[in-house]
């Protein structure tokens, strides 16, 4: 066990400077960093959490619909397993993601589920017996069996075979994030709330925590960690219209470039959730449509089924969002004050159903549209929802460039989303994600790399160097207003790096992101109030952002094709030939105008399963030669193998156990084979 | 609601109380901004208006702007409530807005509601309490629950912990140490949960006096001032009449 070396002092006659040591810092304190630090806990660590907010006010409060895990209780889901989850998430990620880490999700998230429900999560439970839905627009009668009764339900989502997300009402987030705080708390675990990692200390490749600013006095303090977590969350607000929280503004990612080491997975590939209310951005769930709700246009026609006969409204959020948005410009949207948008109809599913399933759903459009759902069409049109980039990890949570730094959560490119993640699958990550890095983390300050000569001098440097920053800023005089330099990188990524892309669209995006860049450099305050100082935040993190804004638009400039949610109208094909890679962007140089490029390849010979079509969406796409071989390995490897179970046969082509911790290897039961 | 007419061109005075108790020099006062009325406004529209515009040191707290997180509670022309929702134009002309009281003041809007939840929490131990929690065997299929109970501990774990039931109750303004509806719905929470094996006698212990469930004055503040309906008076009368019993 590590010794425990959490103390604070203030060393007099050596400046001010205040440092507080720690085995493990967790930047972050959503559902990830959270489950993160309860595993590090677990096994001896001392942990502290820092973040932006109270730990239950972080973003994962606002997962509603429900997080997938291959339980297979209900009846819409029975047979679901890992296979299934696996496949469904591969082919979500229009075949981006790494599929060994998909299957290390995949087996896990059902312990997840379990552990969440010993936690106390109220999950919705099967109660047996005749229930009526609605699916494709019809009523039906279906009839859950006695011995699934009061084991945890799960309902339909887009882009999966199975009613595979499990859910609390429409509360998922919020009830999972109480039990998880909740268990923090009682693991003595302190959450540092109100503070900001501004930059990451690290001595050559080696990350040894951060420094960090106290939101509320404006002090800079240097906590050095043995290991340092990066479990921020997303840049949902590098756009104008999004449905993240006011707080995404991905400066854990941000900084983590900012070492000019770290470097951050497929930035391009970002989400826009198909139903924002319009105009404000804020989420209606997912599981709107997958109880049965539907979209209708300008003149009442329901009209995915046009569109995307096989999953209708329930295709995955990339392509649900892409019809939309053409449909909309083929001048069937419903107009309003505020411009185009669509309908989300959900009177169908009855007053019952939303009063209990989708309450919150209910809320929002009682408080922010003044109607009823269960009476009136709701207004929605896609805003940006999610990142599936962010700081590129190992399959077990580590940078592969800085020791001592991990990354998890919507922070992280881990990388199980690939290029579009199914709905359900972020807050299912966030913990299993967290269940396994905790675990590494706690593998790693075991270890001997995770000993550390903690040298003060080094947090000195780091120190002298963030607040000679603030103080430039501070001082700066300029003329440039950081809220409006803030406005127009957000304008200009919903304008040109939204839903379709474009070669000249993006060339505009980055050189105008380029020169607010240069006029960031002389942004003035018009107050140096001490204490709280919201008009410096937005100064010091309004560079960081429009780096992250960078990676964006330039690796989308560059990547020559269309994949997942990165669609490019010049280039409308999925291009396995030149693009099985996932793009790293790195920041090297502290003046550098743009970001460094660099592409791992995925090997489509170790993929159990190859590329092909989605199953929804375009079905032309260019082929890459090794996607036939590979068929071909796996059709005489099965066949020479002769009868296998299902776990063999993934065993034998690509065998992923050896990457989990011992603790979460256990075959997961279900009805199907207790019986 | 909406039962006042929607004027296109209306001008709101927005007044807030200010006071950043970091500046040896600011004293607590009322300052007054204009800001145009617009379609669909809400006060987060209107205080980052007013912060972009006018007044770049004016602090308040905002998360999800869409009711969920409970960061934006303060007091509108009166009563605590949800700043994000508040739409402008269920507003008079004249809009008041102040910091909710009961908590530890950071600046102007914003209080410091997180570290008086964490203390509530550690004070009443809100995490089921079980044995054997790390040791649970995670590949075997969940213990059974009865759908109407998962329902009816959902119902009551909607809390955010906005802190709007404590800025409207008597005693947590004359009592600093009272757990408030907050602590006491989260106390019949866990009570009600199968999963938490503490009894009733544990549970007096945490709330069997005038800080804990004997402190209501049955003024119903917080139930009439929830926004999220939560029944924290039936709750709290519920939990005596179990607390009068042990």
């Amino acid at each position: 066990m590590p010794v425990s070396a959490t103390f604070q002092r203030t060393r007099p006659g050596h400046t001010s400077m205040q440092i507080i040591y720690t085995d493990v810092l967790v930047i972050g304190g959503g559902l990830a960093g959270q489950r993160a630090a309860i595993g590090a806990r677990r096994r001896g660590n001392e942990v502290i959490i820092l973040s932006l907010v109270p730990a239950k006010r972080s973003h994962s409060a606002a997962a509603q619909g429900g997080m997938q895990a291959s339980l297979g209780n209900c009846l819409g889901g029975a047979g679901d397993n890992e296979d299934l989850h696996f496949a469904d998430t591969v082919r979500g990620s229009d075949w981006g993601a790494d599929q060994e880490v998909v299957r290390m999700f995949a087996h896990t998230a059902p312990k997840a589920i379990r552990e969440l429900a010993a936690w106390g999560v109220p999950w919705s439970r099967v109660q047996r017996g005749d229930h009526e839905i609605s699916e494709d627009g019809k009523k039906k009668t279906i009839t859950e069996s006695d011995a699934a009764h009061g084991l945890i339900t799960s309902r339909n989502f887009g882009g999966t075979a199975k009613w595979r997300a499990c859910y609390v009402s429409d509360g998922t987030g919020h009830a999972m994030l109480y039990a998880m705080s909740n268990q923090a708390i009682a693991a003595g675990i302190p959450v540092h709330e109100r503070t900001e990692a501004i930059a990451l200390i690290h001595e050559g490749e080696r990350c040894c925590g951060a420094i960090v600013r106290n939101l509320v006095s404006g002090e800079l303090i240097a906590y050095m960690a043995r290991a340092t977590c990066i479990a921020s969350g997303g840049f949902g607000r590098i756009y104008r219209v999004s449905t993240n929280a006011v707080i995404n503004e991905g400066m854990g990612a941000a900084i983590a470039l900012e070492t000019g080491l770290a470097t951050l997975g497929n930035m391009e590939a970002v989400q826009f959730h198909p139903t924002g209310i319009f105009p404000a951005g804020i989420l209606v769930t997912e599981g709107c449509r997958g109880d049965g709700g539907l979209l209708l246009d300008g003149s009442g026609h329901r009209f995915m089924p046009d569109y995307e006969p096989e999953k209708r409204e329930l295709a995955s959020r990339d392509v649900v969002s892409r019809r939309m948005e053409e449909h909309i410009t083929a001048g069937h949207g419903a107009q309003s004050r505020f411009g185009e948008h669509l309908w989300l109809d959900i009177r169908l599913l009855g007053a019952d159903h939303i009063n209990g399933q989708l309450r919150e759903v209910k809320e929002i459009c009682q408080y922010f549209l003044g109607i009823d759902p269960a009476h009136e069409l709701i207004p929605v049109r896609p805003a940006q929802h999610y990142s599936m980039g962010g700081v590129r990890t190992d399959a077990r949570g580590q940078s592969p460039q800085l020791k001592g730094l991990f990354a998890v959560g919507e922070a992280a490119c881990w990388d199980m989303h690939g290029f579009n993640r199914l709905g359900g699958n972020s807050v299912a990550e966030t913990v299993v994600a967290g269940m396994i890095v905790g675990d590494t983390i706690a593998d790693f300050c075991a270890s001997a790399e995770g000993q550390l000569q903690l040298s003060t001098s080094l947090a000195g440097d780091f120190m002298r160097r963030e607040s000679d920053k603030l103080k430039a800023i501070a001082q700066n005089g300029g003329g440039e207003s950081a809220v409006e330099l803030t406005r127009q990188m957000q304008e200009t990524m919903t304008s040109n790096v939204g839903i379709f892309r474009h070669g000249e669209k993006l060339e505009r995006a980055v050189s105008a992101l380029q020169d607010l860049q240069q006029r960031a450099a002389h942004v003035g305050l018009r107050n140096a109030n001490r204490g709280p100082n919201p008009e410096l935040v937005a100064a010091y993190r309004l560079p960081r952002m429009l780096k992250l804004a960078l990676c964006v638009a330039q690796g989308a400039l560059l990547r020559t094709e269309s994949r997942g949610a990165h669609f490019r109208d010049d280039y409308p094909q999925r291009n396995d030939l030149q693009w099985m890679k996932r793009t790293l962007a790195s920041w090297p140089g502290d003046h550098d105008q743009l970001p460094t490029f660099d592409y791992e390849p995925l090997d489509i010979l170790g993929m159990e399963l190859p590329p092909g079509w989605r199953g929804y969406g375009a079905r032309d796409y260019i082929d890459h030669p090794d996607t036939a071989i590979r068929e071909q390995q796996i059709k005489h490897l099965l066949a020479a193998a002769g009868e296998l179970d299902r776990h063999q046969r993934q065993n034998l082509l690509m065998p992923f156990m050896h990457l989990l911790p011992p603790l979460f290897q256990g075959r997961n039961q279900r009805l199907e084979n207790s019986e | 609601m909406n039962t006042i007419p929607v004027s296109q061109q209306r001008t709101l005075n927005i007044s807030v109380l200010r006071h950043n108790p970091a500046d040896p020099d600011s004293e607590p006062h009322m300052q007054t901004f204009q800001v145009e009325d617009a379609d669909a406004m809400t006060l987060f529209v209107a205080l980052n208006l007013i912060r972009e515009e006018q007044d770049p040191s004016l602090h308040f707290d905002f998360v999800c702007r869409a009711g969920i997180c409970g960061s934006c509670g303060m007091i509108i022309n009166g009563r605590p409530g949800l700043a994000c929702r508040t739409l402008t134009r269920d507003l008079p002309d004249d809009i008041t807005l102040a910091p909710l009281p009961g908590f530890e003041l950071i600046a102007d809007l914003s209080v410091n509601t997180g570290k008086w939840m964490r203390g509530m929490a550690e004070r009443l131990e809100t995490w089921v309490h079980a044995q054997g929690l790390e040791q649970i065997d995670l590949s075997a299929i969940e213990a059974p629950m009865e759908p109407e109970l998962a329902q009816q501990l959902y119902e009551l774990e909607r809390c955010i912990e906005c802190g709007c039931c404590i800025a409207a109750c008597g005693t947590a303004q004359m009592r600093e140490d009272f757990v408030g509806a907050v602590g006491l719905n989260q106390v019949t929470r866990f009570r009600l949960d199968p999963r938490d094996e503490r009894t009733d006698a544990q549970f007096y212990e945490l709330v069997g006096d005038d800080t804990g469930v004997f402190g209501c004055m049955t003024l119903l503040g917080c139930q009439d001032m929830c926004p999220k309906d939560l029944p924290l008076a039936t709750q709290i009368a519920f939990l005596r009449r179990r607390m009068v019993a042990v």
